[in-house]
């Protein structure tokens, strides 16, 4: 169970040595380029080894949080590190993940490919952090640092228009996040401390919620990202590399979600309580609205940059409706999100890479030479629609389910959203792999090869296998979950019961 | 055993689909094909077993979903229904695997489709067998997602992929519904297994929930959303538009997945939870309503339809359309025996145009056919076989069980029962009609189309010749045979609490009147057919012309695929654009960042053109300024102290 090593901050900080190891690689000549990708790719397989004993060591009957540490800082701002079973997954999805970025980015780049393996190393551990820091400053830099190398990804290795993608990425996640800077000193003036675990226990005062609720609403919904301020993801996605597009939606997005669960719902439960309409109509209005808009997309990239942000609207509407289907709901979407969202893009990646265009209207008939291809995608689109044997299933239907038992209206809306979703997917697989195989440019396209064929395994595997069997992942969060549920209605109730106490 | 009967079709698929290429598509027929029968042949045990001896089983995998209070496992629950079932699903399937391996002998792509169709099979046990609602969901979404690989089978083809995504969004629509009714039901009970649930549902009888900002009767609402699935899969009318266009599928595909077994899911849905339907008289005038609807609704269309898979396709909705009626009347029983019958003579006429099509060099319209009685004689004989039954020729399964569920809506109460007896005898005469119009148009008169087409027309091969002689057999004797088992006096032994059984159940004497007018109607379509297709021929001819009106209102199936695609399809591309370019573009991004840097460009020029760097400018400025300076301090004073 313990470690006498921080196995936290080593599975965080590894792949930061690796990105100093490329950096110590003096020339950048073709021997440096396959060391600079070999030394990421170890790396990168091994914190994912290491984490995948966090995860043989986690003791899912208990709430509190595990592997912690402890360490003096910064006075009161503390080194304080741990998981529990809401955030452990979500650490082992970023380890998983990355080793599959680094491969996808094998060929496909070749322009300073020592900086580019850097910037993905050192946004694992940025990442990483983001999901174990348990003190709200170390939060807020795991946080915000994150913004810097994934910026520099889309900056530099984009597409062409890259510079405007990258700004109104950074901007759009800055703005928020100021807010949520200014929170979080609110925060610190009111309990006295920035420790996680202690303002967990704290109880903010009433009227204070509601602002710190919004404040970090502002940072979370650009992050998640809620409708309206979705716009900088289907740019973003567009113009980023296909591993930057897989970690922007394997990873990132799934930041919002995670500071619902850790901050917004435990800390301030009486004004995600007053709110949850909001979030409500915000998450319907995204399942049908981006959608359609999604329907109506002529580049493949950001049609599933628009499925996205849909599947996100049924997390949030998942999570506020704070029961334990709902709950559950919402983070095992995140989680097969992690997955199929990722597969998808490296669907589209695996393409791009071949013909060099996203254009929808450039395919068409790819079954006729690439059929290990077709597969994987047909695949991927029926988890993506979120067929029942796929794991896009469970958490559309638990987050759907919670939602019914809260409020029908929204249940009923969102429930749109399993048609809409069966439209988008099926045209878009439709026009690029079915049809006849008539343009000339395709002729010649070749199939999967080896390298590809094992990035896309292991997630094929985990999208059935957690489709049939949802329950290691189910399991997991089950008594973190319940533990986040009780506080929130005893906290609901008790205000109640102070509410009716000044009614003589 | 029941693990075999349900994975040895998962297994044939997994071998053909993955090792397909490696082993050859011959080995992929055999594989799959004797996989599927001997499930086949266990099924069969399985149903004396269950029916006979009396033993329900229930077998559980492991657990599939476990959260908080929603449970639900993979499950084999069999009883007499589920037996019914995979009697049903595995003898057509194994007769369709056999069938295929002839019919599909020059598509290159066997492997695929044999995988496909084992995969269906897998599927839809795994929906028969379901003992929760959420299995059940599973078994429904995976048969929608076999249909939509098989429908696009030819995927080269427009029509077909076209189709193929209509048949998987509109089944999609029906899910809806479903999902909905899930959740309704997990409210209600707290569980979706099915007995605890059936063991509640008296007790919740006239208890209300909030629907809606409605307070609306819980069961109906429940029977009401379950059955909207059942609508989409079943193709009921108005969500029926897919299943005609699903025949763009190779015709073994309809055979077994638009006829006999997939599109029964629906029916089989209802007569399950008949239990919860029984409590709730509203919800069954509804399934009444909608059911005789369709039969009437599907049949008038398929008067004048010109591609024999389209006239086979109408014919099924239409039949479907008799077994919800007779679910609607509370006549479960009949319901599900209209369904095993059906079955057998549906697949039968399928596999007989496929036959049929198979020798005229995959033509598929009647006008272009004729007079292939004398090259095909064992096929004529066959078709002729599935249509007296399908027309309800006295002492076929047809006769028997549709006979059953005209006069069980007789005898049922309430106007909907008689509107229900009305339409389904309505059908049963434009069923008579049809049915011989594509029997004269195909088999009899003069051929019509190339002559050397014809002349090389023949009979198919043994491996499709055998399917469809067992089906004939069941065709003729099934309805027979089980009739007793399924409607007649054993009903209660037979059934035991498979489904909801009425009290007083067996023989009820009607007038003679009502007794033979399914008979007389049905003998009236054959001669009216014969009459305009043997006697007359330009009789239809000048009719189509003079009610021009009428006839396109058939053809084009009441206008409904029209009518969806202006009021659903057309506004919601229009929207989708639109919410995109205008909403995302001119709204969103137009108010946020770009406004916000297009602001920020703006003011930034506008500074920038003071500075124009001459230094005449510049001093010119400077002096304005110490002149206004030095007199705001003279007219203040100068802030000197005085």
């Amino acid at each position: 169970m313990s470690y006498s090593w921080p196995i936290l901050s080593t599975v965080t900080f590894l792949p930061i040595l690796g990105a100093l190891l490329i950096a110590l690689l003096r020339t950048d000549d073709a021997s440096a380029q396959r060391n600079a990708r070999w030394i990421a790719l170890w790396t990168t397989v091994i914190t994912f080894a290491i984490s995948l004993l966090i995860w043989r060591d986690f003791d899912p009957t208990t709430a509190d949080f595990q592997f912690v540490e402890k360490r003096e800082w910064l006075g009161a701002i503390t080194f304080h590190m741990g998981v529990d079973g809401i955030s452990m997954p979500f650490v082992v999805l970023t380890t998983f993940l990355m080793p599959l970025c680094i491969l996808a980015s094998w060929i496909s780049v070749k322009v300073r490919v020592k900086e580019y393996m850097i910037a993905f190393l050192v946004l694992e551990t940025l990442m990483i952090g983001v999901f174990s820091a348990l003190d709200l400053v170390l939060f807020y830099l795991f946080f915000e640092g994150g913004l810097i190398p994934m910026f520099l990804i889309i900056g530099i290795w984009g597409g062409p228009r890259r510079i405007y993608a990258s700004f109104k990425f950074f901007l759009y996640t800055l703005a928020g996040s100021l807010l949520m800077l200014l929170a979080i000193m609110a925060m610190y003036w009111d309990a006295g401390t920035t420790d996680i675990p202690t303002l967990l226990a704290h109880d903010f005062p009433a009227s204070m919620q509601g602002w710190l609720w919004f404040a970090f609403l502002a940072s979370f919904a650009v992050k998640m990202p809620m409708w309206p301020v979705h716009t900088w993801l289907p740019d973003a996605h567009v113009e980023a590399p296909t591993a930057g597009s897989v970690i922007l939606a394997g990873i990132l997005l799934k930041m919002g979600g995670y500071g619902f669960l850790r901050f917004s719902l435990p800390m301030f439960p009486l004004a995600s309580a007053d709110f949850a309409p909001l979030i409500y109509a915000l998450s319907v209005i995204a399942i049908i609205y981006t959608s359609l808009v999604a329907l109506a997309q002529e580049d493949m990239k950001k049609l599933i940059a628009y499925s996205s942000v849909a599947h996100m609207g049924f997390v949030t509407m998942g999570l506020f409706t704070v029961t334990m289907q709902g709950l559950q709901g919402g983070i095992f979407q995140m989680l097969s999100h992690g997955i199929v969202s990722a597969a998808l893009f490296l669907c589209v990646g695996v393409i791009y890479d071949r013909m060099h265009t996203r254009e929808i209207a450039a395919y068409g008939g790819l079954v006729a030479r690439m059929p290990i291809y077709a597969f994987c995608f047909m695949l991927f689109t029926m988890a993506n629609v979120g067929l029942p044997g796929t794991s896009g299933f469970i958490g559309e239907f638990l987050a759907l389910l919670g939602s019914f038992e809260v409020n029908t209206w929204v249940a009923f809306f969102a429930a749109f959203g399993l048609i809409l979703s069966a439209c988008y997917a099926l045209w878009l697989y439709r026009r690029v792999v079915f049809g006849k195989l008539e343009k000339p440019s395709l002729a010649a396209i070749q199939d999967m090869n080896w390298r590809e064929i094992a990035i896309m395994a292991p997630l094929i595997l985990l999208t059935i296998f957690f489709g049939f069997y949802p329950k290691p992942i189910l399991d997991l969060s089950t008594v973190s979950v319940t533990a986040l549920m009780d506080q929130y209605h005893s906290a609901l109730a008790a205000a109640d019961q102070a509410r009716y106490a000044l009614v003589p | 055993m029941y693990e075999a009967i349900l994975f040895l079709p998962l297994a044939g698929a997994i071998f053909a689909g993955f090792f397909g290429r490696l082993v050859g598509y011959r080995a992929c027929e055999v594989v799959t094909t004797t996989f599927m029968m001997v499930a086949c042949a266990l099924s069969w045990i399985a149903f004396y077993y269950v029916t006979v001896q009396g033993q329900d089983v229930r077998i559980e995998l492991f657990t599939w979903i476990q959260s908080g209070e929603l449970t639900s496992s993979w499950d084999i629950r069999v009883d007499t229904l589920t037996a019914v079932m995979l009697v049903v699903v595995n003898t057509v399937s194994a007769l369709v695997h056999l069938y295929s391996v002839g019919y599909m002998d020059h598509d290159p792509h066997k492997q695929r489709f044999f995988a496909y169709l084992s995969l269906f099979t897998f599927a839809m046990l795994t929906l028969v067998t379901s003992d929760n609602l959420l299995q059940l969901f599973f078994g429904w979404e995976g048969v929608g997602l076999a249909s939509y690989l098989l429908i696009g089978f030819w995927y080269e083809k427009p029509s077909a992929c076209a189709a193929a995504i209509k048949a998987f969004v509109v089944n999609r629509v029906g899910d809806f519904g479903f999902a909905l009714g899930i959740f309704a039901t997990f409210t209600l009970f707290g569980t979706i297994q099915y007995d605890p649930i059936f063991a509640a549902a008296p007790d919740k009888v006239g208890s209300t929930m909030e629907f809606l900002g409605m307070q609306v009767d819980a069961l109906t609402l429940i029977c009401l959303l379950l059955f909207m699935g059942a609508m989409g899969k079943s193709a009921q009318f108005l969500l029926h538009t897919w299943l005609p266009d699903a025949m763009e599928g190779p015709t073994p595909v309809s055979a077994l997945i638009h006829a006999a077994t997939m599109v029964t899911a629906g029916v089989f849905m209802v007569a399950r939870f008949s239990p919860v339907f029984e409590h709730s008289p509203f919800a069954l005038e509804v399934v009444t309503f909608i059911g005789a609807t369709t039969a009437f609704f599907a049949a008038t269309v398929a008067l004048v339809q010109t591609d024999i898979k389209r006239v086979i396709a109408y014919s099924t909705c239409s039949q479907l359309g008799y077994m919800f009626t007779a679910l609607g009347i509370g006549a479960f029983n009949a319901g599900v025996f209209h369904l095993f019958t059906h079955a057998f003579f549906k697949a039968l006429l399928f596999l007989g145009a496929g036959a049929v099509i198979h020798a005229v060099h995959d033509e598929q319209d009647m006008r272009r056919m004729g007079g292939l009685r004398a090259k095909m004689p064992f096929t004529w004989a066959m078709m002729l076989v599935g249509t007296l039954a399908l027309t309800g020729f006295p002492f076929t399964s047809g006769y028997v069980s549709k006979d059953a569920i005209i006069e069980g809506a007789w005898l049922a109460h309430g106007s909907m029962a008689m509107y229900g007896y009305v339409m389904t005898l309505l059908a049963a005469a434009l069923t008579s009609f049809y049915s011989w119009r594509l029997m004269f148009l195909t088999f009899e008169g003069r051929n019509r189309g190339p002559k050397d087409v014809y002349e090389h027309a023949h009979d198919a091969p043994m491996v499709m010749a055998i399917p469809l002689a067992v089906l004939a057999i069941g065709s003729l004797l099934a309805g027979a045979y089980f009739m007793h088992d399924f409607i007649g006096i054993d009903v209660h032994s037979f059934w035991r609490n498979a489904i909801f059984l009425p009290e007083h159940t067996g023989h009820h004497e009607v007038s003679w009147l009502v007794f033979l007018s399914p008979s007389i109607v049905m003998f009236a379509g054959l001669a009216v057919a014969w009459y305009f297709y043997m006697v007359k021929p330009l009789i239809p001819f000048g009719l189509s012309k003079r009610f021009r009106g009428a006839y396109q209102f058939l053809l084009n199936a009441w206008y409904f695929d029209a009518l969806y695609d202006r009021i659903f399809v057309r506004p919601a591309k229009w929207l989708a654009y639109k919410l995109w370019k205008v909403g995302d573009g001119k709204i969103i991004d137009g108010i946020g960042p770009d406004g916000v840097s297009a602001r920020v460009i703006d003011i930034t020029n506008r500074v920038v053109k003071i500075q124009t760097g001459y230094i005449y400018h510049y001093a010119f400025v400077m002096l304005i300024g110490v002149a206004i300076l030095i007199t705001y301090f003279m007219f203040t004073g100068g802030g000197l102290p005085r």
